[in-house]
Order: structure tokens, then sequence, then C-alpha cells
């Protein structure tokens, strides 16, 4: 068997560009793509100090949809959904994205009255919501649970029927081949130790394979943001925290769909090979360890049998961790900061997967002409000052 | 799952706690005078280290005292 071609070269790093990206997960990549699909801008790196995707790109649970309550969270997260729709022609190649829907279930008054009012928000801005009585939830999905003898039983939930998964490596490799066409390089093993400055500006960034000048460095590095902004003195207001996520051995098709639930904390699907693929609650200290404890695990499968007692049946095979930067109102931080030149994009926590594409296109016009998008303009750090939060707690809340 | 030392009960299991964060941040001594950049600061801006780090814990399930630590955001070892 020939091998096959390699989806993009593996360049030594120039001495300067005209952007430097840190972290080549799908954020980094994807806004490689579009700084030189929308701005034509090419000579930029993205260095990653371990190899392409193998951070949260590689470990998440991939579920996408855009049913997100406020209106600020309806345009970021819905831009995102629809460049989704049309990714696959876009990238031309194949990454499995699937609109199977997302079924978020209410257990309590507390969860129905949150799910009502989000699914009415969300048509009020265009997106496509439901709510499901628990006899609907079950015509969805069969398998779930819904009689009313269990100890949190199904009082309904809401349906986003365009919201789904895709394979992750392949978004992350469908990205990456496409900057690399333009002549961006993508630099694995080079590790961002620190910036070169002049005054308040940057002007580059030190690596572990020599410094590299840019004339505006992003930063996409998910978990490790704080760590870098430190090296500047910038405090963020970000917590790291361990994600844990698991898979089955791989199983007939049973789920047709992907089940959230806030109230007994799992969210499933199952992904097209067959496994199931469930996600946990973060670990509740601060950790840059990329595991988390058995007993958060343990709560998870208890909680996906209470939902779904056919998964008696099914083994874990798998489970994993990775480090999310969560904020304060479980909303991203995509902008400026107090440094000239140097941009964040950050804070995503446990949900910037669904958001990669949207991401990528508001981070890259911010790199390209120095200022927000105005999808990400109300995202900016100044909000923990002005007290303009974007709260997305109930619509955050179990990790995805 | 971290086994974690409360100085009144001994070490006990990580599910007895709960977590309180990065340790010394007191009230403004003089709220009346802080700026909204120092609110904001005192609200929600903490450390996030990677590597030693002053935390509390408080042991819910046990003696239900709140207690101070340092531990090492790493390799989660507790160092004092
Ligand atoms: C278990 C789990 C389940 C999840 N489930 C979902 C889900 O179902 N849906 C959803 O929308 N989101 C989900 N997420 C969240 C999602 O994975 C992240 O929000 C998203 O991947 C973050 O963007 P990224 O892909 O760019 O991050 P990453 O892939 O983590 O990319 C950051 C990169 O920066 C690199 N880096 C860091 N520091 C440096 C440095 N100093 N120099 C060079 N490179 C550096 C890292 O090595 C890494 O590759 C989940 C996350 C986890 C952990
Ligand atoms: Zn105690």
């Amino acid at each position: 068997m020939e091998h096959p071609d390699w989806l993009w070269r593996t360049p030594e790093p120039k001495k300067s560009y005209d952007v430097v990206i840190v972290g080549a997960g799908g954020h980094g990549l994807a806004t490689a793509y579009y700084l030189a699909r929308n701005h034509g801008i090419t000579n930029v790196a993205v260095l990653e100090k371990g190899w392409l995707a193998g951070g949260n790109m590689a470990r998440n649970t991939t579920i996408i949809r855009s049913n997100y309550l406020w209106d600020e969270s309806a345009g970021i997260y819905e831009h995102s959904l629809k460049l989704w729709e049309g990714l696959r022609e876009d990238l031309e190649y194949d990454f499995l994205f699937s609109q199977r829907g997302v079924l978020n279930l209410a257990h309590t008054l507390q969860d129905v009255r949150e799910g009502m009012r989000r699914v009415n928000a969300n048509r009020l801005n265009g997106i496509d919501g439901e709510w499901l009585t628990p006899d609907e939830v079950a015509k969805v999905c069969p398998i779930v649970n819904t009689s009313p003898d269990v100890r949190y039983p199904v009082l309904g939930g809401t349906w986003q029927p365009r919201a789904g998964i895709a394979k992750h490596d392949y978004v992350a490799w469908a990205f990456a081949r496409k900057a690399d066409r333009y002549g961006v390089d993508l630099i694995q093993g080079c590790e961002v130790t620190g910036f070169i400055t002049d005054g308040n500006r940057v002007t580059g960034v030190e690596t572990n394979r020599g410094p590299i000048h840019a004339g505006r460095i992003g930063l996409a590095a998910a978990g490790h943001t704080s760590v870098l902004a430190s090296t500047l003195g910038i405090r963020l207001p970000l917590q790291s925290h361990p994600l844990q996520a698991l898979v089955s051995e791989l199983l007939e098709p049973v789920h047709p769909t992907v089940v959230m639930s806030n109230h007994v904390h799992v969210y499933v699907s199952q992904a097209h090979k067959g496994e199931l693929v469930m996600g946990a609650g973060i670990d509740s200290y601060n950790s840059y360890g990329q595991r988390g404890s058995v007993h958060v695990i343990e709560q998870q499968m208890a909680a996906a049998l209470e939902l779904f007692p056919v998964f008696a049946h099914a083994h874990l095979i798998r489970t994993w961790g990775g480090i999310v930067d969560v904020t304060p109102d479980a909303s991203p931080i995509i902008g400026r900061t107090p440094v000239e030149n140097l941009f964040v994009n950050c804070g995503w926590g446990t949900g910037g997967f669904k958001a990669t594409p949207g991401v990528g296109w508001v981070f890259a016009h911010t790199l390209a002409h120095g200022e927000p998008h105005e999808l990400n303009e109300p995202f900016t750090l100044e909000r923990f000052t002005t007290g303009a939060l974007i709260d997305e707690h109930g619509a955050a809340a179990v990790a995805h | 799952m971290l086994l974690i030392s409360c100085p009144w009960c001994g070490e006990r299991e990580e599910t007895e706690f709960h977590y309180g964060g990065q340790a010394f941040v007191s009230y403004p001594a003089d709220p009346e005078s802080l700026t909204d950049e120092e609110w904001a600061q005192y609200v929600f801006f903490r450390d996030n280290p990677k590597g030693d780090f002053a935390e509390r814990w408080v042991h819910s399930a046990g003696c239900r005292r709140w207690f101070n630590t340092v531990r090492n955001t790493v390799t989660s070892e507790f160092l004092s």
C-alpha cells in the first residue's frame, strides 16, 4: 500500500510573518484559513507546541449547536452553524458533519422554564428550536427513559434539528490542508515561551526554535492562554480545569440524535463508527494535568444509565481529559488585549468546537483589521469591568 | 480522585470536599474607594498558574471547616 499524500507541508519557521497564531487547534487553523481566504493574508504561521490538533480539538465530544440564550451568542454560534452547513464544499473535504439534532432535556421546573425561554429567544433570533413534551422526546429518541418513576423524570426538552456532530480530527485536517495550500506555515513542535516587545507593543514571539517576528499575534491556545498572557503580565479572567469524556465499544446504531442533560449532567451521541460518546463535567479544581478524577466519570455513567437503561449492556473502553479555560460568564473572550498587536481568542471552556468555523472567521477579521468583527465586538475583555456580561450558564451549564 | 489532607480530620477522599479557588483573596478594605477596574479584579480575576497554587478547600462532608493548601496544578501534588 502506498503512503497517502501528506495533507500539509512541514516547513522550517521563517524569521518573520505578517501574522503569527499561537496554537494549532481547530480555532488557530480556522483563523489561518480565513485570514488567507477572506483577507488575502497568507504570510502567516500557526505555531503548535505539540502536534497539530492534539489538544482539545482531538478530545471533544463534537457537539455542534447554536441554541444559546442571548443575542450576542446567537450571533456568533449561528454564524458558525451556517458556516458548518457549507463547510464541506468550501474545504473540499468530508468530515462527516451530521445534522441529527440536539435534545436538551429538562428535569425540573426551573429547567422547563429555562428551556422554553431559550427556545423562544432562539426563534426570535431566527434559530430553529422547538419545545418537546416527554412523549415527543420519546419519538425523537426512543431509547431515552421517559417514565415518570425515575429520580429525575424527563419533563420535556428543547430540540434543535439543525444541530449535530462532526468528526473533529477531519475538521482540523481539512482546515490545515487548505491553509497550507494558501501558503500558511503550520509549524509543529514549536512552543511559544514568551514575547518580543517594543514598549507596549508585541513584535514577535520567543520559541524553542528561536525568535519569530510578527506584525500581529493571535493567541488560540485554549487551556494554556493564561500561561502565555502571564509572561506579559496580562491577567485574564480564566480558570483552567480538566474536562473528561469517554467512549464505549462499537455498537449497532441505537442512538439517533444528541442528548444533553444539565440536571443529571451528561451528554451522549453515537459516533459514525458506533461508539457511544459521552462527556462529563469539569473537575472542580484548577489543573493543567490533562486528566481528571474517576468519580466524575462514575457520576456521568450513573446519569447516562438512568436516562438510557439500554446502555447497561455497553462497556467503557477509553476515557481521556482535556484542559479547558473557563470564564465567569461561560462566554468566550475574542479581541484586543492591553498590549498592542496582541489579540486573544480564549475562554471557550467546554464548548468551543461548535464555534470552530465561526470563530476562525471573526478572529481572522480581528487580526486582519486590528479591530473586532461586529459578531465578536461584544465578547471583549472589558466586559468584566463594564459589567456587560454574556451569561450563558443556562445554555452551557452542562459541558458540551 | 485526589487524596486531600484536612488539617483537622487527616487524609480523606476528594468527594468529601468542595473547592474554593485561589486563597488569600480578601474583601476590599475600603470598598467605596475602588475603581471599576479594581472591582473587576476582585470579583472576576483569579490567578491561573501552571505550577504551585495557593488555594482553598472546605471539608463539606466532614468537619465543614475551610483551610488553605498549596497544590501543584500539573502533578496535583499537595505541597502544604
Ligand atoms: C472532553 C471535552 C469535550 C468537549 N466537548 C465539546 C463539544 O461537544 N462541543 C463543543 O463545542 N466543544 C466541546 N469541547 C470544547 C472544545 O474542545 C474547545 O473549546 C476547543 O477545542 C478549543 O479550541 P481549539 O480547538 O483551538 O483548542 P485546542 O485544540 O486545545 O488548541 C490549542 C492549542 O494550543 C497549543 N498551545 C498551547 N500553548 C502553546 C504554546 N505556548 N505554544 C504553542 N502552542 C501552544 C496546544 O498544544 C493546543 O494544540 C470539549 C472539550 C473537552 C476537553
Ligand atoms: Zn475535616
